[in-house]
């Protein structure tokens, strides 16, 4: 353990515990805090995972790499600022600046304090905040950052992009066709989902969460679910858990076949891609039939799953997948052996191994550039104890092994599905959910990565304070890094080769 | 290798679906709409662009959907376009989203007329559940006039697919029934 983590870490641990479930929550004063950010300054071993605040209180969860912990921090907001943490940790900069546009809370000595999901169009500031006040000002222009040099030019893409995706807005600073920078502005599809979630029931609110961003539906919702069931100290019966890891695993197969099929497609290499929409289809089709919604939609819910596996279910997963388990050793061949098709993927978009590391990137980013973090193996959580998931692990950082790291998975996660299948245990579907106090987290792994859900509740049991982190938080800066000096042709396949969330980072 | 293959899906079965059964009565009132509006028609076929104003990415799943070989919208004279100027149909995802709506009206500034506007998804018929947030206005129908409306939490291709053949039909020049009717004769 190198000693500077262990600096950190017993800085946390000398705060008072909050008794949040199952990772304790550390309240520090704001000294304490800033001595972290001191001490977070140089240590390498302790990753920031997410950072989101309540009124007047602002909330850290941090994971020990070596020892696989995960633990928060709190601090609270004396007069509307608390230290900032990016200087010691760049993923810390877009969720300061969330925060001072959801509940106007400042970040002391901020790496960049510019507004990120408050455009101007609200009607209010600090929406979050104990007194939102109203704004009438006019919305503001967006302020990108500055590249010198001879012979610059911008380009400017967005919100509505050429492609059927979520709307953002890039920014490159290009000179002749090389990327000198890219600068992703986001925050258009802000739905003010925390606050739709604040007042409700775990149950009313899953919802929201199912939501988040639609292609990880399963995965937001499970664990959504999980940091309500810790917060509320019950288990959901070892049916739903099987039938929720059946879900995420249909759910990662569906969005990874999805996402080779449209890289290959973005290479102007339109086989794989039609093959793979094919596969694809197939797999949601089956998904329909055995849990009644092609994505699989408000299935998981706080306390287990609001359905069975219909009867044929079974027997519909398994054929598509055989299918899609023939081809695929096909398809592997056909994106290995196509020249044309390795001149676009191989040596494009990379990235080096210590900015992942220093973002603490999740999922097949992090897992094509040397990171080997899973959820599903750490922390771990059922029912993935008994499955032995491999976790592939790729060094290059590039296009190409993203896509292979994704195509891995592919066959691990058929895998796991024939698996579960086959064990499948009889029971329960659901617990009932007590109405008490009480703070959870819970972590599952998302096809993108981690997604990382906080819950308090309050007395009566209704929510006082959420925040879903999707693993593109940490994954949209890199991409940032990706694709500076590769050409701007280049760009949408760098871009489909991260496949980022826009809703899930938007809220 | 990928030529053997291609030779094998020559001779096989197509993957793709049979259209699905379009509703009279939807066709019927886009007809009615369209007259009364005196609008021109456009001709067999319809150039679409897609616009998201907030969605939650899942309305975006399945308009991508339609594009796979199973769906294959464009055997129908649908197709996608990547700029308003060069579009019929604006297809609008999500609930409008206050940070979204400057940019949907400049979007149909761009798009010549004439054109239709359709809401696709719960949210954007009239924000779904993200209604009521600060952050949304409500329906796409807060800011643009709306032709048709195809809800659905997301619509599956299939629903997409029976609105907008419906369109398709409503704004064609009388002339022979399109051949996903030519059964029903
Ligand atoms: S209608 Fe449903 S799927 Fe479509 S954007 Fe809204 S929440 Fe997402």
């Amino acid at each position: 353990m190198a000693p500077d983590a262990a600096a950190a870490l017993g800085r946390i641990r000398a705060g008072a515990p909050q008794h949040a479930r199952p990772y304790e929550r550390y309240l520090l004063t704001p000294t304490a805090w800033a001595a972290l950010a001191e001490a977070l300054a140089v240590d390498r071993g302790l990753a920031l995972l997410s950072l989101w605040a309540e009124p007047a209180m602002v909330h850290a969860a941090f994971l020990a790499e070596e020892e696989g912990e995960i633990l928060l921090a709190s601090c609270p907001a004396q007069g509307g600022h608390y230290p900032a943490l990016s200087p010691a940790r760049p993923g810390a900069v877009r969720f300061e600046r969330m925060i001072r546009d959801l509940w106007g809370l400042v970040a002391e000595g901020a790496e960049d304090s510019r507004p990120w999901l408050d455009h101007g169009h609200w009607g209010v500031t600090g929406p979050l905040s104990n007194n939102p006040a109203p704004n009438a000002l006019p919305p503001p222009q967006p302020e990108f950052l500055a590249v010198e040099g001879e012979g610059v030019h911008q380009i400017a893409v967005g919100p509505v992009h050429a492609a059927v995706i979520e709307p953002g807005h890039f920014r490159f600073h290009v000179q002749g066709e090389t990327v000198a920078r890219l600068e992703v502005r986001l925050g258009y599809a802000h739905k003010g989902t925390i606050g739709l979630m604040l007042g409700k029931s775990p149950r009313a609110a899953a919802r929201y969460m199912a939501r988040l961003s639609g292609d990880s539906t399963v995965a937001h919702s499970w664990a959504f679910a999980m940091a309500a069931e810790a917060a509320l100290g019950v288990v959901p019966p070892p049916r739903a858990l099987a039938l929720r890891a059946l879900m995420a695993e249909l759910e990662r197969i569906h969005n990874h076949l999805n996402d080779w099929g449209f890289a290959c497609n973005d290479s102007a290499f339109a086989f794989p891609h039609a093959r793979c929409g094919a596969l694809r289809e197939a797999v949601l089709r089956a998904s329909a039939a055995a849990f009644g919604h092609r994505l699989m939609m408000d299935r998981v819910v706080p306390g287990g799953v609001a359905q069975d596996l219909a009867p044929g279910g079974a027997e519909a997963i398994l054929a598509a997948l055989e299918v899609a388990a023939a081809e695929i050793p096909v398809l592997l061949q056909i994106y290995e052996n196509h020249a044309s098709l390795a001149d676009r993927v191989v040596g494009t978009g990379s990235l080096a191994a210590a900015l992942v590391a220093r973002f603490a990137a999740g999922g097949f980013i992090g897992r094509a550039t040397g990171r080997g973090f899973d959820a599903r193996r750490l922390p771990g959580y059922a029912p993935y104890a008994d499955l032995e998931v491999a976790v592939p692990v790729l060094p290059q950082g590039d296009v190409d092994a993203r896509i292979r790291i994704r195509i891995a998975e592919l066959q691990e996660s058929i895998r796991l599905v024939r698996g579960l299948l086959k064990t499948l245990p009889d029971g329960e579907l659901a617990v009932p959910l007590p109405q008490r106090a009480g703070e959870g987290v819970g972590m599952v792994e998302g096809f993108r990565g981690e997604c990382l859900h906080w819950l308090a509740l309050d007395d009566g049991g209704l929510i006082r304070g959420a925040f879903p982190r999707d693993p593109s938080w940490l994954q949209w800066p890199l991409l940032e890094a990706a694709i500076e000096n590769n050409i701007v042709a280049d760009f949408p396949l760098c871009n489909k080769s991260f496949n980022c969330s826009y809703s899930g980072v938007d809220l | 290798m990928l030529w053997p293959r291609l030779a094998k899906n020559l001779f096989g079965r197509p993957l793709t679906d049979p259209a699905p059964p379009v509703p009279d009565q939807v066709v019927q009132a886009l007809v009615e709409r369209l007259e009364a509006a005196a609008q021109q028609r456009l001709g067999h076929s319809l150039s679409i662009r897609e616009v998201d104003t907030g969605s939650c990415n899942g309305c975006e799943l399945e308009i991508n959907a339609l594009s796979n070989v199973v769906h294959d919208l464009e055997r129908f004279g649908l197709r996608f376009v990547a700029s308003p100027r060069h579009a019929d149909v604006l297809l609008v995802t999500g609930p409008l989203g206050r940070n979204m709506r400057a940019a949907l009206e400049r979007v149909w500034e761009c798009t010549p007329d004439p054109k239709w506007v359709v809401a696709v998804g719960d949210c954007a018929v009239d924000g779904g559940v993200f209604k009521g947030s600060y952050a949304v206005e409500g329906g796409i129908a807060e800011a643009l006039p709306v032709d048709l409306v195809i809800p659905g939490c997301p619509p599956t291709p299939t629903q997409l697919l029976e609105g907008l053949l419906a369109l398709l039909e409503a704004q064609a020049l009388p002339r022979a029934t399109p051949f996903w009717r030519r059964d029903e004769d």
